[in-house]
């Protein structure tokens, strides 16, 4: 049971506060896309061992939505920011490097 | 014989007596005891049979781990299966049976499997079971279920309450023995939030049974003291009979507190809760959970008298119980000694002491040597004599094939094959362990400990749980966790001297899985590994031998450690004898998981309070009272619950939805639909929004007119649908269905916030903030005008339109919109106003004949009309077009939520399922609900479905059967014939027609 806290409301809330909600910074295939490219946004998911990206819903709390950086091997939380975003913010990837400092973001 | 010796037992009050039953016999005990010492001073050794081969067995322990004494407690609502009779306190008029045996304790049938124990060997339930077929049902399940199971499961509801409980604590620290109360102390004084839990009802832990000198006080001075000043730390909770059972992510908790098990008064149902589940976050958990006493692994070792060393003194010294007058003590350690010394004092006779090792060279075989006890080295027990009890031992030499030496009469013996370390809570989060080659056992591996949100490690070990059994290493142990917990969380623990412990120095163990090494099949056959699941060397043996390598697999093909004691004996020894089988080392046959909870919880604790009507809320509409008052048959529709039909008295209920439904059409009804979901939308963005979300193009909708509209996932399937009401420019009112509305909510606040930020949009979800009514019929108008205060004519309100203003001084809107065919008005006024609406409607509508009518009538009038109910025709796989909405889907719009994914060619194919209407050849004939069309043969031979029945209802109005289905490429098969079997004699004919089955053009909503 994570311990998580929502950039927005800044509550630290106990994992059945909020609801997961797969994958962050998928980017959405619509019309015109080809059907690789929509087959992979529609099912092709990363399942790493490590450093993961997470999209979370402040669902019994102020209900919005942000993006957890997290490890799903030690369970730790680097941290977490507003979903609003196309790209890892740089204070995530700094929270991140810190920790691990081998690891480098996807291009 | 085990009996209640003259004096000791400092947990029991020898002037309170207390009286209970087992097994339907009235016994009694002192208050202090608990249902296993209570038993044992009764003279009552036998306390079970064992699971498979129903084998007389007694109590082994003296605490959690027991295995096998098992008891049924309490009766009918209270009844409880499967309780440890070593953790039950005693108290007056308790009631307790035993288990596993008929028709009684002492004379048991099921004994013949132990006869027959050649052929139940490990994995006997995948072996025997696969053939022949027929003798399941005859043999194999009746007689399974005759004699399987451990306890009976309870035939009466729980009467009891049960409750959860929220805490939070900087250092948690689990056990209270002499680590964890030092730990505790140390956090304590440190300025640390405290919360110390100890499952039983003492603190104290060993210290209680076992003299320990504490900076040259005694172990009761130092408890006392200790004991003393936690208290009266402010930041310090100490919580006795609250087991720690779980430990989970980022510090998270559960205790299992049982507050009323021990009392005699206590009322079910009544003031208090009987368990507390709690719930608990920490920063830092210590667990002092201590160690546990092996046993050893000779024949004849589960017959009742033969006891876990440690437990025979702890019955002596706490209750005052003695398993027997004549004690043989087997050992691999100097441990045991003081059991033989403890009963030595007590007045009791130890006629031998068998000690595997070679030398026993320590204070405590000297002690033990002093007091006169025989001590034969190199030596162990080649078997035990006795069926119900033990009546003597066999020794032998250790290190030979098991050749009688010697016969030695005795009533009781102790064993003890060394500790391990209590490492569940540790590990059930992920902390790691490593083999400690000396104390042969597995130990906690400081450095790699369950890590935290911060990547930090959140639990230590204490004491014995971290493999520091001897008093003199506990207590620096439990200093230094208590004061590093402190530590990392910020706090400046002391740095004064620690106290020091002193007990006798001990010499090594000898690590004995199988007693005597070389022991024969026959010997090996009669030593139990695994007692509650009847596990033996031989079976664990087998597994190997049949190819089962991975502890994980070995664990299933044999049971071993698969009880509800989940192997707490016996799992060290289990896979001992799994790597020497193996050829391998323990370490890396390496453990089975562990996994919460340490000892079975309650299901009521479980649930807590979310027990009947607090299960799930229930949803109800504003004029629910009026509903219930007056006949409605209740349905449950997603959270909420709606008359299905309002029954009048002497009718039948589908008398009464055909009487609701020609009402309607003939008259007026009214419908409550407040339950439909109402999401305002509003912003500059939102008709641009809207025709993301939708289907439709949602931004050609003029304000004050209403539109169908209909909402896809991105796979292209149909996911909810409604009547879009635009109300203003920039504001929108989205009807979503009964069930959808929180879904659809949730939906758009997704898109919204998570692809379409940039849209200046607001959502808000006012489903419960409007009551709604449906006035229906051709007397609707009629009926609304009589309330007064809008124009509703034809011209004032056209089809598909939406006013607002006041009807009877209630401010409304109504929107004319239609999902019976019938002219149809819907009127939402504020929920506080919904009752007042509903009783003026009814009784202004009393002269024209109003009826309520429910949700049954609604549906069948929907489909007499072909109109779709999302989950009949959808279920997730369905899009718009295969129900012939294609119209509602917009060519224009360039981008919607599924529209690439309804350009797929699957998506597109024409022989997909599609939605038609079906009239079966006798009208009087209603096709079951999912019944399945068949033509041809299918790739196996069977007759191939080729779509099935989603809506199937008997139409009043066109006094026949109707029907809709999803039919592959149905929407050219118009007029051919289906087939649809319904039982081996039974087949359905039906002609595939127009769903819409009732004006078809539409003329009696538009008038």
């Amino acid at each position: 049971m994570l311990r998580l806290t929502c950039p927005y409301c800044g509550v630290t809330g106990e994992e059945t506060e909020f609801h997961p909600g797969g994958e962050a910074h998928l980017t959405r295939s619509g019309p015109g896309a080809t059907d690789e490219a929509f087959r992979d946004y529609l099912f092709q998911r990363r399942n790493p061992r490590g450093v993961h990206f997470e999209r979370w819903h402040h669902q019994y709390g102020c209900g919005k939505w942000f993006h957890a950086a997290r490890c799903t091997l030690t369970l730790e939380v680097f941290g977490t920011y507003t979903a609003q975003t196309a790209v890892i913010p740089e204070h995530i990837i700094d929270a991140i490097q810190s920790r691990r400092p081998d690891w480098r973001p996807e291009a | 014989m085990s009996t209640r010796i003259k004096s000791g037992g400092r947990l029991i009050d020898r002037t309170r007596k207390v009286s209970f039953t087992f097994n339907g016999s009235r016994l009694s005990g002192f208050s202090g005891d608990t249902l296993a010492s209570a038993l044992l001073g009764s003279g009552q050794t036998l306390m079970g049979r064992s699971f498979k081969y129903h084998r007389p067995r007694g109590v082994v322990g003296a605490g959690s781990e027991e295995p096998n004494a098992l008891m049924g407690l309490g009766q009918g609502p209270t009844f409880e299966p499967n309780q440890r009779a070593t953790t039950a306190e005693l108290h007056d008029g308790l009631q307790a049976e035993s288990q596993n045996h008929w028709p009684s304790l002492s004379i048991d049938v099921g004994v013949v499997n132990a006869a027959l124990s050649r052929f139940f060997p490990a994995g006997f339930y995948y072996k025997t079971f696969m053939a022949p077929r027929a003798a399941w049902k005859h043999v194999f399940e009746p007689v399974i279920r005759k004699t399987a199971g451990l306890g009976k499961a309870p035939t009466e509801a729980d009467a009891d309450r049960y409750e959860h409980f929220y805490a939070y604590a900087d250092v948690l620290v689990i056990g209270a023995g002499m680590a964890g109360l030092q730990a505790a102390l140390e956090a304590g004084r440190a300025g640390a939030r405290v919360l110390l839990v100890e499952q039983t009802p003492h603190l104290g832990g060993r210290l209680l049974s076992d003299e320990v000198e504490i900076d040259e006080e005694t172990s009761d001075a130092w408890l006392s003291r200790t004991i003393a000043e936690l208290q009266a730390l402010p930041n310090v909770e100490i919580r006795t009979r609250l087991m720690g059972a779980g430990v989970y992510d980022h510090g998270y908790v559960t205790g299992y507190e049982r507050l009323t098990d021990h009392m005699s008064d206590h009322m079910p149902g009544g003031e208090g809760p009987r368990h507390r589940l709690w719930r608990i976050r920490a920063d830092r958990i210590v667990t002092a959970t201590g160690a546990m006493e092996r046993p050893l692994a000779f024949a004849g070792n589960d017959v009742p008298g033969v006891m876990l060393a440690a437990a025979l003194r702890d019955y002596v010294a706490l209750y005052g119980v003695t398993a027997g007058d004549r004690t043989v003590i087997v050992t691999n350690n100097d441990d045991a000694y003081r059991t033989a010394i403890a009963l030595k004092r007590a007045g009791l006779e130890v006629p031998v002491i068998l000690d595997t090792r070679d030398a026993a060279i320590g204070p405590l075989p000297r002690q033990a040597r002093d007091l006169g006890i025989r001590v034969e080295l190199g030596k162990g027990i080649a078997t035990v004599k006795g069926g119900k009890k033990v009546e003597a031992v066999e020794i032998c030499s250790q290190a030979g094939e098991g050749s009688v030496l010697e016969t030695i009469p005795c009533d009781a013996v102790a064993m003890s094959g060394g500790w391990s370390p209590v490492v569940h809570l540790w590990s059930h989060c992920g902390g790691k362990l490593v083999w400690d080659t000396d104390q042969s056992h597995f130990r906690p591996d400081p450095d790699r400990p369950p890590t935290g949100h911060d990547g930090a490690g959140f639990v230590l070990t204490a004491g014995a749980a971290s493999g520091a059994l001897h008093a003199a290493d506990t207590m620096p142990d439990a200093v230094a966790a208590g004061r590093r917990a402190a530590r990392e969380l910020g706090f400046t623990p002391s740095d004064t001297t620690a106290p020091t412990a002193n007990a006798e120095a001990e010499e090594p163990l000898q690590p004995v899985w199988m007693m005597p090494a070389g022991a024969s099949y026959k010997l090996r056959s009669k030593a139990f590994l695994d007692f509650q699941n009847d596990v033996k060397v031989s079976d664990v043996q087998l597994a190997a031998r049949e190819g089962f390598e991975s502890v994980e697999h070995a664990k299933r093909y044999t049971t071993l450690g698969m009880a509800t004691d989940q192997g707490k004996l016996s799992n060290i020894n289990g896979l001992a004898v799994l790597a020497d089988s193996l050829g391998t080392t323990i370490p890396q046959v390496g453990t089975t998981t562990f996994r919460p909870p340490y000892t079975p919880i309650s299901m009521g604790s479980i649930a807590g309070a979310a027990r009947g009507p607090l299960f799930k809320p229930l949803r109800k509409s504003p004029m629910d009272d009026w509903h219930d008052a007056n006949g409605a048959v209740w349905e449950p529709v997603a959270d909420w619950r709606r008359p299905y039909t309002y029954l009048r008295e002497g009718e039948a209920q589908h008398e009464a939805v055909h009487r609701e439904i020609r009402n309607t059409r003939g008259n007026v009804g009214v419908l409550d639909a407040s339950t439909l979901g109402k999401i305002v939308v509003q912003g500059p963005d939102a008709a641009k929004f809207l025709d993301l979300i939708y289907t439709n193009m949602m931004s050609s909708l003029k304000p004050g007119r209403c539109r169908y509209g209909l909402m896809c996932t991105e796979n292209g399937f149909l996911f909810d649908d409604g009547v879009v009401v635009r109300l203003a420019e920039d504001k929108f009112l989205c009807h979503t269905t009964s069930g959808g509305s929180d879904r659809v909510h949730a939906w758009m606040e997704e898109w919204l916030q998570t692809e379409w930020w940039a849209l200046d949009v607001y959502t808000a979800n006012v489903t419960e903030q409007y009551a709604q009514i449906a006035v229906v019929g051709p007397k609707a108008r009629q009926l609304l005008e009589s309330l007064g205060g809008m124009d509703l004519s034809r011209e004032g309100l056209s089809f598909m339109g939406m006013a607002e203003g006041d009807l009877a001084g209630i401010p409304a809107r109504v929107f004319r919109i239609s999902f019976s065919g019938e002219l149809s008005y819907e009127v939402a006024v504020p929920a506080c106003y919904g009752r007042a609406l509903w009783d003026l409607l009814m009784q202004h509508g009393a002269p024209l004949g109003v009826m309520p009518y429910g949700t049954e009538a609604l549906h069948v009038m929907r489909a007499e009309k072909g109109f779709i109910m999302i989950g009949d025709e959808t279920d997730g796989t369905v899009t718009p077009h295969d129900l012939a909405l294609g119209w509602a889907v917009s060519k224009k719009k360039q981008d919607f939520i599924g529209k690439r994914a309804l350009e797929r060619p699957d998506l597109i194919r024409p022989d997909r399922k599609q939605l038609v209407g079906l009239a079966t050849q006798d009208p009087a004939t209603v096709l079951p609900d999912g019944a399945h069309a068949v033509a041809g043969s299918n790739e196996y031979g069977g007759p191939k479905t080729i779509g099935h029945v989603t809506s199937t209802y008997y139409s009043p109005t066109l006094d026949r059967s109707i029907a809709m289905a999803l039919i592959e490429g149905g929407a050219n098969r118009m007029g051919e014939v289906l087939e649809f079997p319904v039982d081996s004699q039974t087949v359905i004919r039906a002609t595939i027609v127009d769903p819409v089955f009732y004006d078809k053009a539409g003329e009696r909503q538009d008038v």
